[in-house]
């Protein structure tokens, strides 16, 4: 079933483990993120995968041959390097046909790969011009068309889009996406931006110092981070304190105390506890009609959404309303706060 | 701004070399020295003179083969340079520039106690049976002499354009199933063209014009175009036709390179942008 393995894969400098026992299998036809903040060595694992960094410890399986330490020019790997690594002496039409050319693929069916290839990207109206000839965004394309010509049975891409600006990033999540289930390569991408891991793969996985913390899918890591760095990293979050009470997390609150009721579910009594709220399940009420009340310190308006940081006896919580017909609060005005119980999250 | 510069370059280049050219059509006679008439026949002595051809074919030959040396040594020594990491690369290139921290008379010297008949080399090769050879005053000895005082200038313009390429785009074709060979052949190679063409232009026009490497080492016989223009400015006291070789010199050397450079220039158009 799983198609690529890494087996209690590690890799040390001296004494420093960069990646520390990592397992993780993939399936074929998938599209995973490796995800974290940058040195939490998730480009390291990818580089092992390509094989331009030695492992030192653990094992690596594409296909069920174990492929830990063959030279990186015979896993045939597609890679999509953060510079785009592009040859800046070739058209783009060559950069794309070099993968084909070292398999002494005849001249006629290398054409129409390469052609096809090309289509696949948008850059029919480029094959003849040289990288440097071309924008950021068309660059990322003939690295990914230079990649998926030679039809590898992984893509591995390294932060394929952090070069490119924002609005342009967007557009490509989809293309990519588009096109790797149109291509149907098993895919893995390494990523410091969360929105982009969450928004176009099948499973995510957390890395932090070397370690996985959790692998999931988009949606439940988003809805069920497993700890207080995750629930920060992946989309914004409200983390409140407090101890468990007999019954639920009681929620520490000075001066005066709250309780609120959560799943208790493996809880032990008495033993200090992490909430996780996202500021989009809370909705404002009137004024001590909710289930605590607080004062506006600062509105940012996004768009789509209005983004308000309240003070409040549990803390400054952040909330995000959709910005429909209703006039915004002001700054300084006071209002009351709720949200539903299955809203909180007891992180472990 | 650049008007200092251009006043300088003025009076230290350009005026000499008027002033040089003017001289070199004088007539001379021996008895009396430069007169004030003016001739071409300088210019036709060299031209049309068997003995003037050997010596400007000597120093260009001389000049390409040291350029092909220089090309076949630095271009791998800087390739391995820019592959290492510190401190070991700034040990390496200390060494590699260290020729030039050396005057190339001391250098040459250098070289003729170790080539000499009594040197080291004759000794080492005398002990494994080869020896002894003439190596000193022959043109296998200034050969030596200037790959080593001219491989600094192949490796630096090299290396810089070596520091000037993407470290993963040998990665990414090694990620295309290329070997490392055909990785460097293929796409290092090219991209250092402009490297080793300003390397080797550098290379060629010093050694063309090289003086004190041909004079200690080649020894009164073996003449290259620098030396016999000093000859003739100091033996002969024929300042004319000594003006008139370094000039012919100077339009040789400028052709040699213009037309390397022009047809680089064209192959590698398109690469360099």
């Amino acid at each position: 079933m799983s198609f690529l393995t890494l087996t209690h894969l590690s890799k040390c400098y001296g004494s420093q483990r960069v990646v520390d026992d990592l397992t993780l299998s993939v399936a074929k036809g998938e599209f995973v993120s490796l995800l974290g903040p940058s040195g939490c060595g998730k480009t390291t694992t990818l580089q092992m995968i390509a094989g331009f960094t030695e492992v030192s410890s653990g094992q690596i399986t594409l296909d069920g041959r174990d492929i830990t330490h063959t030279a990186p020019n015979t896993r045939g790997l597609g890679i999509v390097f953060q510079s785009y690594a592009l040859f800046p002496h070739m058209t783009v039409s060559e950069n794309i046909a070099f993968g084909l050319e070292m398999r002494r693929m005849p001249r006629a069916e290398r054409h129409e790969r390469v052609k096809a290839t090309i289509a696949l990207v948008h850059l029919e109206a480029h094959a003849d011009s040289y990288p440097r000839q071309l924008s950021g965004g068309q660059r990322q394309r003939v690295a990914l068309a230079r990649a998926l010509v030679i039809e590898p049975p992984v893509l591995l891409l390294d932060e394929p889009l952090s070069n490119l600006d924002a609005k342009l990033r967007e557009e490509m999540q989809f293309e990519l996406r588009h096109i790797q289930r149109k291509v149907g390569t098993t895919t893995l991408m390494v990523t410091h931006d969360q929105t982009e891991a969450m928004s176009i793969s099948d499973r995510v996985v957390v890395m932090q110092a070397g370690r996985v913390t959790q692998i999931d899918a988009p949606f439940t890591l988003y809805e069920q981070p497993q700890t207080r760095f995750i629930s920060d990293f992946v989309g914004k979050a409200n983390v409140l304190t407090g101890h468990v009470a007999a019954s639920g997390v009681h929620v520490n609150i000075s001066p005066g105390d709250l309780s609120l009721a959560v799943d208790s579910i493996g809880l032990t009594p008495g033993a200090p506890a992490l909430l996780s709220l996202r500021p989009e399940r809370i909705w404002f009420t009137a004024q001590a009609q909710g289930l605590l009340d607080g004062q506006v310190i600062a509105r940012f308006f996004l768009g789509s959404q209005w983004l308000y940081r309240l003070e409040t006896v549990a803390g400054e919580l952040m909330v995000l309303c959709p910005n429909s017909d209703a006039p915004a609060l002001e700054e300084g005005s006071l209002t009351g706060l709720s949200w539903s119980s299955a809203a909180l999250r007891v992180l472990p | 701004m650049s008007a200092p510069a251009l006043l300088l370059f003025a009076c230290m280049l350009l005026v000499p070399l008027g002033l040089t050219t003017v001289l070199s059509f004088h007539v001379f006679d021996h008895a009396t020295g430069v007169k004030d008439g003016y001739t071409t026949a300088h210019y036709l002595a060299v031209v049309t003179d068997e003995y003037y051809h050997g010596i400007f074919w000597r120093t260009f030959w001389i000049s390409g083969l040291t350029t092909l040396l220089c090309l076949a040594i630095g271009a791998p020594e800087a390739y391995i340079l820019s592959r290492m990491s510190n401190p070991w690369r700034s040990i390496c290139l200390l060494v590699v520039l260290a020729p030039l921290l050396v005057s190339v008379v001391v250098r040459a010297f250098g070289w003729s106690m170790l080539l000499g008949p009594q040197g080291v080399i004759n000794h080492a090769l005398q002990a494994i049976g080869l020896g002894p050879v003439r190596i000193l005053y022959t043109e296998t000895a200034v050969i030596i002499a200037l790959v080593h005082v001219m491989l600094p200038f192949m490796v630096i313009p090299i290396w810089t354009s070596l520091q000037k390429l993407d470290p993963w785009v040998e990665n990414a074709a090694l990620s295309l199933n290329a070997s490392p060979f055909t990785a460097l052949r293929r796409i290092v190679l090219p991209q250092v063209v402009p490297g080793l063409l300003s390397g080797s232009l550098l290379v060629f026009g010093l050694s063309a014009s090289a003086f004190a490497i041909p004079g200690l080492l080649g020894g009164r016989r073996l003449k290259m175009v620098a030396t016999v223009v000093y000859d003739e400015y100091l033996h002969e006291l024929n300042w004319p036709l000594g003006g008139a070789i370094a000039l012919v010199l100077l339009l040789a050397n400028l052709i040699v390179m213009l037309s390397y450079n022009r047809l680089f220039e064209r192959r590698y158009k398109n690469a360099m942008g």
